[in-house]
């Protein structure tokens, strides 16, 4: 198996902060993978590492084989924590925004999920609920043949419904070579569409592991586990 | 076919004892086609891969074999079939048994309360 994502001892600082401290982490294509920890433990600082908004105090990353720039932005797929899309787009045009960025965007892909989701492509985007605009911001980002996808917190504000909708839409979307990276705080809504975990705790790395090998060995959900490990 | 799993034990075990389940029942006849392992874990909502392991392991004693050109199928050994379903049996009776134990029953005592739920049942 090849690896998609290789860090080494990255350090983020932020003034007296350390955001992240000594992580090392190798990370296999065809992979799901859930990015956990608490409230301020890194996770976005990582993400944003990975996609080159922020560069590291020391140690190094490489996204298969190449350091975060221009050529690694085109085989990953970022949804931000906040949409960044302007408010007086339609549907239709940030799909038409998204193509003219991304040579791997697939416009039909896009319109294929917006039609099973109900959701009227002439829409403009401030008329739309938040969850709604996530699901949209979701389809963007899915309907690129990436081979990273970095999702930070796709399922935060949606229906439990429409997670359901959301995480057949990851599974579907990604082909084996391929590793989708998920962050979240609602383990038990889709550890079961995961591959491996990835806990950190104060910008250190706790535990990476396959999730069936964690229920084998622990006898516990990853839910319960994490509820454990950052008992508070 | 509906899935439905709990989060303390292996996802891929889960996967396949609720295929063993449906082999068993007759809903998976013998010789049916299975649906690709993506559509099996969309369906499930679980990852492809993990489908793809609990197929491993299901092929690997012989329920579920794959045809390089058409695909995965349930195994026509019904033989093996009736194996596994009395293996299932057992084990379901044990756990029942073992529970009755527990409360303090007597063999014969779980033996006449099982008659009689199952003729409450049948009026």
């Amino acid at each position: 198996m090849s690896v998609i994502l290789d860090c080494k001892s990255l350090t983020k600082k932020f003034g007296s902060t350390t955001a992240l401290s000594d992580l090392s982490l190798s990370l296999e294509r065809g992979r799901i993978i859930g990015l956990l920890g608490p409230n301020g433990s890194g996770k976005t600082t990582l993400i944003k590492i990975i996609n080159g908004l922020l560069v590291p105090n020391e140690g190094s990353i490489t996204i298969a084989g190449m350091e975060p720039g221009v050529e690694s932005k085109k085989i990953i797929s970022f949804l931000p924590e906040r949409t960044y899309l302007p408010e007086w787009m339609k549907i239709s045009d940030a799909i038409s925004f998204f193509k003219d960025f991304y040579e791997d965007f697939e416009e039909k892909r896009a319109y294929d999920m917006l039609h099973r989701l109900n959701l009227d492509p002439a829409k403009r985007l401030k008329t739309l609920s938040k969850g709604t605009k996530e699901k949209v911001q979701l389809i963007l980002v899915m309907s690129r043949r990436a081979d990273l996808y970095c999702l930070d917190e796709p399922i935060g504000g949606v229906d439990p419904a429409a997670r359901d909708y959301i995480l057949n839409t990851i599974i579907t979307n990604y082909d084996e070579n391929a590793t989708v990276i998920l962050s979240t705080h609602l383990i038990a809504d889709i550890e079961n569409v995961l591959d491996e975990v990835i806990f950190i705790k104060e910008g250190r790395l706790v535990l990476h592991a396959p999730v069936d090998e964690i229920r084998e060995k622990e006898g516990k959900s990853i839910d319960s586990l994490f509820r454990e490990v950052f008992k508070c | 076919m509906q899935w439905e799993l709990n989060t303390d034990k292996p996802v891929y075990l889960q996967l396949v004892e609720q295929i063993q389940a449906e082999i068993i029942s007759g809903n998976y006849k013998p010789g049916d086609k299975l649906p690709s392992v993506r559509d099996l874990a969309t369906e499930a909502t679980v990852n492809p891969n993990t489908m793809q392991r609990a197929m491993a392991e299901l092929e690997r004693d012989g329920l579920v074999y794959t045809n390089r050109t058409t695909g995965r199928f349930i195994t026509s050994d019904e033989e093996l079939i009736k194996q596994l379903k009395e293996k299932y049996i057992t084990t379901i009776i044990q756990e029942f048994l073992d529970r009755m134990m527990q409360l303090g029953l007597e063999l014969n005592e779980i033996i006449a309360y099982v008659n009689k739920v199952s003729e409450n049942n049948i009026k």
